[in-house]
């Protein structure tokens, strides 16, 4: 009797790695440099302290996946390399992350449909054949649950509080729902994660996230609204004009002073 | 950081009134005795006056000190540099947040102090009306304002107020972190580029002044020292934290390679002290007054935060009180698979 052979599984080459890890990492970073513009500019302190610490959980990851992202290239370029010495369009966040914090409640939308969306992706991840990115996302994970907690907490009390917080944090809604749809569409490098078995089913995240994320809009009493298909394509580069404002900034003193130590 | 010698109210001389000299001298024994007095203990309303002037100011210069530095954040020149920054900015609006609390054990709440700072009423350290010009800022603030700052901080830890000096004793210990960052920020600089030494040298030549003045007015013109001292508030007056923040911080500036802004500054051999130059207190005053660089920048900030965040603070309050008698409510789902 012949023991039946599992099919070998395919093996992702050095570069599509590279650009998925990418992928994870930028959207870290990029959502980190967004909430790390409130530090003393919040509502009230203790929102200063919270939106620190999640802009440092997420500035801790980008780093670690971005020095990951480095080894797997291969070409000697580290976090800070990759950080600083890339352009709007070899970024490969998600459109969503990079979009301004306008007021405190577009930030909390905005955080919220991410964090369900990073949550719901590294929890899968934990169990990636991609054993350093596994163990990044098992540190990630337990992060991205408070995360959550947080801006779905703040999501419920916004849209279940006054008038005025229900109508701006639902206009926020509106406003940011069109970028939910590339955080769960595979594109052609998303399905060959899967099929290598570096990243999750993306049907999966989809199912999750949106079961997730209605049950809070309904606990808000906020209306979901329709699914938006205008492809962005942050993952793959072409973002959106803010990006280049945020890269602007958070580039410029290693470009104005080139080959420097800090 | 922050306190900026801060001086007490005036004392009323103890009432004709027989009892109060008595309850007066007991306290006066016990301040004497080491003893810590506590939020429900009896305190002559001086006493309890001047802590609370001196804690939110603390505190208040805690918050708007966050301003500055967080100015750097988004372009800090390399990831770990960034973490970092925004860290310690976040350790201040904690150490605010402490200090608030032992303020409120006085009997006068958080939102009213945050009122009368933002109606410009109450003081904060007028060194955060300073600009933040170049990243070198961030290493000169570590390392002489936080310096300055523990100078001052380290005997509040022994203040007769209990509150007060166990809130001290945690933010000192954060502080003296701080203080290594900027200084060893510092040291990359001087050791990089030149126009990193140079950016290195033009920070200590704009923080040094300041950060002697954070030591407030000469003992001679600080009429209020002797009171803050008795009651055990202060344990050193203004002149003797300064000196020993110049001796201290001269040979580090030495170290760096760095030439301290003072043609005056020399060594006092039989002394055994740094003898720094005049410092030019009109600046001081003028800044206390409100005319320095950032002064309207820094309050503008702080209104701005707290008109914008209006709406969500109310938020937050209308959803307490509806679900007040309810059930709480269950935590979002949280497992993540």
């Amino acid at each position: 009797m012949s023991a039946a052979i599992a099919p070998e599984r395919p093996h992702a080459t050095a570069e599509e790695r590279f650009e998925y890890t990418l992928r994870l990492a930028d959207t870290s970073l990029v959502a980190g440099q967004r909430l790390a513009e409130w530090l003393g500019h919040g509502p009230a302190l203790e929102e200063d302290l919270a939106l620190g610490n999640i802009a440092l959980d997420l500035i801790g990851q980008a780093r670690l996946l971005l020095a990951l992202a480095g080894r797997i290239e291969g070409r000697g370029r580290d976090e800070d390399a990759l950080a600083f010495w890339r352009d709007a369009g070899q970024f490969r966040n998600v459109s969503l992350a990079e979009q301004p914090n306008g007021d405190f409640g577009q930030t909390i939308v905005r955080q919220c449909l991410l964090d369900a969306w990073q949550l719901e992706t590294y929890a899968s991840l934990a169990g990636s054949l991609e054993a350093e990115l596994a163990d990044i996302a098992k540190k990630a994970v337990k992060e991205c649950r408070y995360h959550w907690r947080y801006s779905s907490g703040w999501l419920v009390r916004l849209g279940d509080g006054t008038e005025e917080s229900h109508r701006r944090v639902g206009a926020a809604v509106q406003d940011l729902w069109r970028f939910t749809d590339e955080l769960l569409t595979p594109d052609a490098l998303d399905a060959r994660m899967t099929e290598c078995g570096i990243a999750p089913p993306a049907a999966a995240i989809r199912e999750r996230w949106e079961r997730r994320v209605a049950g809070v809009l309904a606990e808000a009493k906020l209306p979901q609204p329709a699914r938006s298909h205008y492809p962005w394509h942050g993952k793959r580069g072409v973002h959106t004009e803010a990006l280049g404002h945020l890269l602007a900034t958070l580039q410029h003193l290693p470009r104005t002073y080139p080959g420097v130590s800090w | 950081m922050y306190t900026q010698a801060l001086d007490s109210a005036g004392a009323a001389e103890p009432q004709g009134d027989v009892e109060e000299a008595a309850r007066l001298e007991r306290f006066q024994a016990r301040i004497d005795r080491d003893e810590k007095i506590e939020p429900k203990d009896w305190m002559p309303e001086d006493y309890r006056q001047a802590l609370i002037r001196q804690i939110a100011q603390h505190a208040h210069s805690e918050v708007v000190g966050m301003l500055p530095e967080g100015n750097w954040i988004t372009r800090a020149p390399s990831l770990r540099r960034k973490v970092v920054l925004i860290a310690k900015v976040q350790d201040e609006g904690g150490h605010g947040m402490y200090l608030y609390s032992a303020a409120e054990t006085l009997g006068v709440s958080r939102a009213a102090l945050i009122e009368q700072l933002l109606a410009g009423r109450a003081k904060y350290s007028s060194i955060f009306n300073y600009p933040t010009l170049t990243w070198a800022d961030i290493g000169a603030i570590g390392w002489l304002v936080d310096g300055a700052a523990i100078m001052n901080q380290i005997p509040l830890c022994r203040c007769s107020y209990g509150p007060y000096a166990r809130a001290m004793v945690r933010i000192c210990k954060e502080e003296s972190f701080h203080q290594r960052q900027g200084y060893e920020l510092m040291l990359t600089l001087v050791r990089g580029s030149a126009a990193q030494r140079t950016m290195a040298q033009e920070a200590l030549n704009r923080w040094w002044w300041p950060s002697l003045m954070m030591f407030g007015p000469s003992d001679a013109h600080s009429v209020h020292t002797a009171q803050s001292l008795r009651w055990k508030i202060k344990r050193f007056s203004n002149d003797e934290l300064r000196q020993k923040f110049i001796d201290v911080t001269v040979p580090q500036a030495q170290y760096l390679g760095l030439t301290v802004p003072d043609p005056q500054l020399c060594w006092d051999e039989p002394a055994q002290h740094f003898r720094a130059g005049p410092i030019d207190w009109s600046e001081f005053q003028a800044v206390l007054a409100g005319d320095g660089p950032c002064n309207r920048e820094r309050l503008a900030a702080r209104r701005e935060a707290h008109e914008a965040g209006r709406w969500v603070r109310e938020a937050a309050a209308a959803y307490a009180e509806k679900h007040r008698t309810a059930r709480p409510r269950p935590a979002a789902e949280e497992g993540g698979t």
